[in-house]
């Protein structure tokens, strides 16, 4: 039995050398292929929204083998996750690393590891919590400004009264942080009032249900803020279920963000007033920087941003700016 | 007398004493705290149609994908004595197949509705009978058979339509969704009567019920009386399918969007509730659908209650946690039985009182 037990042993550190050796000389024989640029990009599933795969497909052309790339990808709405496959990446050796993180929080010691093996990092879309010496640049989209715009734009619009429901994101994730910032700030100087603040968390169905509560209560509103627009789309059809008007000329203004196709054809519909939009598209920049092709003046650059009115929305807008179908 | 009193106080509705005194408590906490809680009015919607709304309707109505999963989920549990955690998952892959179906031409017309809810019933079917294989003929704890769907579920309604959301506008979609013209009362709602309705005759004219129940208490005695136990089973997890792909056709038709990340999310965890405060046993056996099914509603309006209430909507789940752990542990056994004893021995107290007083 001991016998027996210790051949096992010896056979299974026999194959984990070979795999080990096959391992290294696999990596070995790749790098040396055609000399890509190797590329590793964390990132949130493109099921996550149509901005994300916007962005997810902006990547793959761009980091394309006909451009020069050698692309690996990772895709994960888990904060942890993502720093285990970044690991991973920095243990297979990429050259560069590009990463838009789930949280905000917990990259320090990866990137720290990035720096020490040499890989450049590259933050898109999403800031870290993170000092700026860990990263080359960090190509984002300002969602305070965003937020900005959107609620300057509510401003404008000069109501008598702004009974607010805010229909908030994921909490902590950097487009729920930035679209609600500016909002709060009315909350808090009593220009705006706030009837209610509820994250549906991206779910549509849920935000369906916190308008329907709002309704049900009997508290008057005229304004929709949703930090995205299924959840506006959830919104809006608790409201044509209660018959209450809503769009350009209805009794509540409907505000969405990222501009999704079909939400901006709800704005050209005159159904909806408002849709905020976020660039999704950072990935040429990275790649004129990584080749040499513009140089950087501060490691943060913010990527063009636009909102949408309904009243002058065109349909060569929603063919140029929309996301999706 | 005595003896009729014993039998309430030991749990006089049977199995349905937690459901419904559960339902009943919430009705009384939210009548004392808000007595227009329940306060249902007609008005019109959007589309010109008299409807009924008011939190009572939002509660029966939101309730209705939950109130069909867990009829199916009921089944499975009886049957096998395990849960599936897999139907949210199956549901958007269910809801995708439908949106794919009906995406594949501009027009959409009550027959293309019609063949995409049975293209999605097929899909939901198969992925049933997957996970009912891994359970019946392979005897792997269901828990474990489903975590598969459960983890690639998701995915794969991803891959069916792409990666995108796609949107459907038509008024067959919001009919099934919402309001049919002319009829004030939810769709959703009529579709839970009607699968209800399905089942309690289902269970009148076939011995399904009958079988699943002896499979769940005993499977070699139910095989020793020929009853095929596998069969029962993989028909359990088949029949969740459907239920799976009506409440995946709802979700989508409520908005007229398939987000596969948030279509009925989490829901898996509520079905299972749903079951476990109907009073079913959750180790298999004996069953009633209707526990579930009034479980369902105890959970929709628990979460309705606390949005009135306005609780975060991140601290809603803490709170309904709190709520259900105590449900629960009042409807254990252990507690039931403890329960039990003391009340016999209250009344024989009070009995023992009353002979020597005359």
């Amino acid at each position: 039995m001991k016998r027996f037990k210790a051949m096992v042993m010896a056979g299974v550190l026999a194959l984990s050398l070979v795999l080990t050796a096959c391992g290294a000389g696999g990596s070995g024989s790749s790098g040396g292929s055609g000399g890509l640029i190797k590329v590793g990009v964390i990132n949130n599933p493109p099921s996550e929204s149509g901005y994300r795969e916007a962005n997810v497909k902006d990547m793959e052309a761009v980091f394309s083998e006909a451009n020069g790339y050698e692309l690996k990808t990772f895709y994960s709405l888990k904060n942890d996750e993502q720093l285990q496959a970044a690991q991973g990446f920095i243990t297979e050796g990429v050259d560069y690393l590009l990463i838009s993180a789930a949280e905000t929080t917990g990259w320090d010691e990866v990137l720290t590891k990035a720096k020490e093996a040499g890989i450049k990092v590259f933050l898109f879309d999403r800031m870290i919590d993170v000092d700026e010496s860990l990263y080359e640049a960090a190509v984002v989209s300002d969602m305070a400004k965003e937020g900005e715009t959107a609620v300057q734009w509510l401003l404008d619009q000069k109501l008598d009264v702004y009974n607010v429901i805010h229909i908030q994101g994921a909490m902590g994730s950097d487009a729920q942080i930035g679209r609600t910032g500016a909002l709060d700030a009315q909350f808090a100087n009593g220009t705006m009032n706030l009837v209610v603040q509820q994250t549906a968390t991206w779910d549509e169905a849920e935000a369906k249900k916190i308008v329907e509560s709002v309704i049900n209560s009997g508290a008057d509103f005229n304004v929709i803020y949703a930090e995205n627009d299924g959840m506006a789309k959830g919104a809006v059809a608790a409201l044509d279920e209660a018959g209450i008007t809503h769009g350009v000329n209805g009794k509540v203004i409907v505000m969405g963000f990222d501009c999704n196709r079909w939400a901006l054809r709800e704005l050209l519909a005159g159904n909806w007033n408002y849709d905020g939009q976020c660039s999704p598209f950072q990935a040429q920049i990275i790649s004129d920087i990584i080749q040499g092709k513009t140089t950087i003046s501060s490691k943060i650059i913010i990527n063009e941003e636009k909102g949408f009115d309904a009243t002058t929305l065109t349909q060569n807008d929603i063919d140029t700016y929309g996301l999706g179908e | 007398m005595s003896k009729n009193k014993k039998k309430i106080f030991s749990g006089g509705l049977g199995q349905l004493t937690i459901p419904v005194v559960a339902i009943a408590l919430l009705v009384i906490f939210n009548l004392i705290r808000d007595p227009s809680f329940f306060g249902v009015d007609l008005a019109h919607n959007n589309d010109g149609n008299i409807v009924l709304s008011g939190n009572l309707i939002s509660i029966i109505n939101g309730a209705s994908e939950l109130a069909i999963l867990a009829m199916g989920m009921t089944l499975v549990t009886a049957a096998c004595g395990g849960q599936d955690i897999s139907v949210g998952a199956a549901a958007a892959i269910a809801g995708s197949v439908f949106v794919k179906v009906l995406k594949t031409s501009p027009e959409i017309s009550g027959g293309k509705v019609l063949l995409a809810f049975i293209c999605a019933c097929i899909v939901a079917m198969i992925f049933g009978s997957f996970n009912g294989t891994l359970v019946a003929i392979f005897k792997i704890q269901p828990m474990i058979a489903t975590l598969i769907l459960y983890t690639c579920g998701r995915s794969i309604a991803y891959w069916i339509n792409g990666g995108a959301t796609p949107t459907l506008s038509s008024p067959i979609i919001t009919a099934i969704g919402s309001f049919i013209p002319g009829i004030p009362i939810p769709t959703p709602v009529l579709i839970v009567i009607a699968m209800a309705i399905v089942f309690k005759l289902l269970f009148k004219f076939t011995a399904l019920e009958l079988f699943t129940q002896s499979v769940g208490i005993n499977q070699s005695a139910a095989r020793l009386n020929g009853i095929n136990s596998t069969f029962i089973k993989l028909l359990s997890f088949i029949i969740l399918g459907v239920c799976v792909a009506v409440s995946g056709s709802i979700g989508v038709s409520r908005l007229g969007l398939i987000n596969h990340e948030t279509l009925l999310l989490d829901v898996e965890m509520d079905t299972i509730l749903a079951v476990a405060i109907g009073g079913n046993n959750l180790g298999g056996g004996k069953f009633k659908i209707g526990g579930s099914i009034i479980g369902a509603y105890v959970i929709q309006m628990l979460t309705i209650t606390l949005y009135a209430m306005k609780v975060s909507s991140t601290d809603v789940k803490a709170y309904k946690a709190i709520v259900i752990i105590l449900l629960v542990v009042i409807g254990s056994p252990v507690v039931k039985e403890k329960f039990g004893k003391f009340m016999s021995k209250l009344l024989e107290n009070r009995s023992k009182e009353t002979v020597k007083g005359a």
